[in-house]
């Protein structure tokens, strides 16, 4: 079974900064790592390969230094790992990104047949979620998104079950292979990487792949000329008021607690509340 | 089967990177183990990087190595509570190339320094923490690291492990450091503006000034203060031994804030915004304290052999000249394929003819001595700078009438002659 796994660097916006001027993310403040859905889905590929036995891919679109992105994915126990770079490809919004990767992916397809793609949930910088189900349907195969189980993937009768999470529990689905899953981060934990993984990681040197490596590309669809995407305005959240603690004793705590409610709700009952 | 490498280093501080980068260059097969996130991620160090030991691994380092500014004056000030006694020496040779020395940030140099060793060809793996070596019919074969499947083989293994160096430990070669062996440095990294820094330390665009604090710094407790210019942050902080700091009942971090609100230091940091906060040992025992540093299949480099010049706070250089000479030796013995404590006992050798081991001999007595004689800090410093106020202050007294104030500033005869004894002493230990 063949595997492919869509990852991507982001700067890690846990302590990322935000350029008041201009509002947008200054990326040189945060240092860049692995998206962490992607962490997952890696994490599950390997998994998989361990239960089934086959071949796990990486394949990421970014600039150079992603690079390390992928060495991480082979310190989680990948074999391959491809990245795709190129100016060509700069300035993407999801509908060009979900291009360009499906583009590289018929090329790995091409050297070894792929079975099953796996993409993180979504992106903490991007957030959008759209890019697994966008591969999924250019090449027109099942896209389930929010997997948090695979039960099941029979490769002879051509199918996997997987659970997929919902607001009010989870979903048993069926689908057929090959498909293309977004898992989310209760699917499994991320092992701590072994010595010989690390090593092998350490030599590792990734195949990289510039747009002129790809066969049949439509060049109008990549990059900033394929994405229809325009960002009218972004702005920061404005930070949450600090709020109040309340303390004392647990009567004086509902009180207190009942006449911010009131307050709130505009309505004139501090006296009442006092009775 | 675990995998067998010619080398194991521990450790990709100054000594084990150094190491690294020679060994490889020489086509040695050599892993490097780094427990942090990535070199330099948690080394502290206030930052003076001499430039002649790095020039002779990596000749004409400075003109790409991430430096913070050339050092083109070095200050003492002996301090008192309100007063400040300051010899400096100021010199434009050392404001072009090649350069005396320079500031560094760790994070940022450690990282730098590594890659080199990487583009030789030494294989770095981070966040691998070695848990002890593996010892075979009593030699070093290699390492248990932290990770599942964790051992890793190799021909020898070097410690470049730093102060604690808890695997040299486990191999019975030290016990653990005496408070009076180890110094414990606290310093933060305050941010200024570049001109605001220049301004206040009378320097030219780009240059870097050093100021060394004695005295009231450490409350008269044995140690140095520090005040180093960055390109827009500075250095400051302040070690003591940590016996000193156990028998005086002051807490590392009180030390850090008095020096800074100290009159004559807080002017050069007002205003700044503290972005980090260090601390860090300093093995100060000196010769004395040396371990054993070889054995069968290992040898000890860097501060995990206690090699720093605590008198002129050098322990990087150190580290890197100890880290060139293990690798030299080393690739001899990988010329008679032979490990044994014998053969690599030659790094030994090599190293107590340096300059480290000499200089280390020259200053074996002046931790310890001036630990002992603590007149020379709580006393005498406050006494020069007494005697100073008196010869430069104009107060209508005439110059004879002055010189005979100075002179009792020295106190009673007896006094006197127990402080020219006292120079004397402090004279023969450091000369
Ligand atoms: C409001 C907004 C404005 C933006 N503006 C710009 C801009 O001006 N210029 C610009 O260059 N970009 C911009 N982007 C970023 C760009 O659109 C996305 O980063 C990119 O297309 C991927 O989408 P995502 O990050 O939302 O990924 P998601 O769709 O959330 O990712 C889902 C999964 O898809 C896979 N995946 C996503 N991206 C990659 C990749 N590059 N390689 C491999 N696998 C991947 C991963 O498995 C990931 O977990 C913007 C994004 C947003 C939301
Ligand atoms: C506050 C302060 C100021 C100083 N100022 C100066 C100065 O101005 N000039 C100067 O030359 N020297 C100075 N020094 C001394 C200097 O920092 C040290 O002498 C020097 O860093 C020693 O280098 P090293 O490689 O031996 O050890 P370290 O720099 O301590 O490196 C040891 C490395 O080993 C790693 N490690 C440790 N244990 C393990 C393990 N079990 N597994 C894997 N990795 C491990 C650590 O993460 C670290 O990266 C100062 C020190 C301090 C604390």
């Amino acid at each position: 079974m063949h595997i492919v796994t869509c990852i991507k660097q982001v700067p890690d916006t846990k302590v990322i900064k935000m350029n008041p001027k201009t509002n947008t993310m200054d990326r040189s403040s945060a240092p860049a790592i692995l998206n962490p859905y992607d962490a997952h889905a890696v994490e599950e590929a390997v998994r998989l390969k361990k239960r089934y036995g086959g071949f796990v891919s990486v394949l990421t679109m970014g600039p150079p230094p992603a690079v390390k992105a992928i060495k991480t994915c082979i310190e989680l126990g990948a074999d391959e790992g491809y990245m795709i770079t190129d100016r060509a490809f700069a300035g993407a919004d999801t509908l060009a990104t979900s291009y360009a990767l499906t583009q590289a992916i018929h090329k790995i397809a091409k050297q070894k047949p792929v079975d099953l793609i796996i993409c993180g949930k979504m992106t903490i910088d991007g957030d959008t979620g759209q890019v697994g189900p966008g591969i999924a349907r250019r090449l027109d195969i099942p896209p389930l998104t929010s997997v948090i189980k695979v039960v099941e993937i029979n490769r002879e009768e051509g199918y996997v079950i997987v659970h997929r999470k919902r607001e009010d529990g989870y979903e048993v689905v069926q689908s057929t292979l090959p498909c293309l899953m977004a898992v989310e981060k209760e699917i499994n934990e991320v092992s701590f990487a072994s010595l010989p993984n690390m090593i092998r990681a350490a030599r590792y040197e990734p195949h990289i792949w510039s747009v002129d490596d790809l066969e049949n590309v439509d060049r109008s669809q990549l990059g900033l000329k394929g994405s229809p995407t325009i960002v009218s305005k972004v702005w920061a959240p404005p930070k949450p008021s600090e709020g109040e603690i309340i303390s004392g004793t647990p009567e004086e705590q509902v009180e207190r607690l009942i006449q911010l409610v009131l307050e709130k709700t505009d309505r004139l009952a501090s006296k009442e509340v006092a009775q | 089967m675990p995998e067998k490498f010619d080398c194991i280093v521990v450790g990709a501080g100054p000594a084990g990177t150094a190491c690294a980068y020679e060994l490889a260059k020489a086509g040695v097969n050599v892993l490097l183990l780094e427990r942090g996130e990535y070199p330099g991620a948690k080394n502290v160090m206030g930052g003076v990087l001499y430039r002649q030991m790095l020039d002779e691994i990596i000749p004409g380092f400075y003109k790409e190595a991430p430096l913070e500014r050339p050092i083109v004056e070095q200050r003492f000030m002996l301090l008192d509570k309100e007063s400040a006694f300051t010899i400096s020496y100021k010199g434009l040779e050392w404001a072009k190339e090649p350069y005396n020395n320079f500031t560094v940030l760790r994070a940022k140099f450690d990282q730098w320094f590594a890659q080199k060793a990487v583009e030789q060809g030494a294989l770095l793996v981070c966040e691998t923490v070695a848990l002890e070596c593996l010892v075979e019919d009593g030699r070093v074969v290699g390492v248990r690291t932290d990770r599942p499947e964790g051992d890793v083989y190799a021909d020898v293994v070097v410690l470049a492990d730093g102060v604690n160096s808890l695997l040299a430990k486990q191999l019975g070669f030290h016990k653990e450091w005496r408070p009076d062996e180890v110094a414990l440095a606290t310093m933060e990294i305050i941010k200024l503006d570049k001109k605001v820094i220049e301004d206040r330390f009378n320097l030219e665009e780009g240059q870097g000034c050093t100021i060394e604090l004695l005295g009231d710094a450490t409350k008269g407790i044995l140690g140095t203060g520090f005040l180093y210019t960055n390109k827009d942050t500075v250095s400051i902080g302040v070690g003591t031994l940590l016996s000193g700091l156990i028998k005086h009942k002051i807490k590392p971090y009180e030390l850090l804030e008095y020096v800074k609100n100290h009159p004559m230091v807080r002017p050069f940091i007002e205003g700044g915004e503290p972005v980090e906060y260090l601390a860090h040992l300093i093995p100060e025992g000196g010769y004395r304290s040396m371990p054993k540093v070889v054995g069968h299949g290992v040898v000890v480099v860097g501060d995990a052999a206690q090699l720093v010049n605590a008198v002129h706070r050098e322990g990087s250089n150190l580290a890197m000249t100890s880290g060139r000479l293990a690798a030299e030796t080393i690739i001899m013995a990988k010329e008679y394929n032979d490990f044994s404590e014998n053969m690599l006992d030659h790094y030994r050798v090599k190293l107590m003819e340096s300059f480290i081991g000499q200089d280390l001999k020259k200053y074996k007595d002046v931790t310890s001595f001036f630990d002992k004689h603590t007149q020379y800090f709580e006393k005498y410093i406050p006494m020069l700078n007494r005697a100073a106020s008196q010869m430069l202050a104009v107060d209508g007294l005439s110059k004879w009438e002055k010189q005979k104030k100075v002179w009792q500033t020295l106190g009673s005869t007896g006094e006197k002659l127990q402080l020219a004894r006292d120079m004397l002493r402090a004279w023969r230990v450091v000369k």
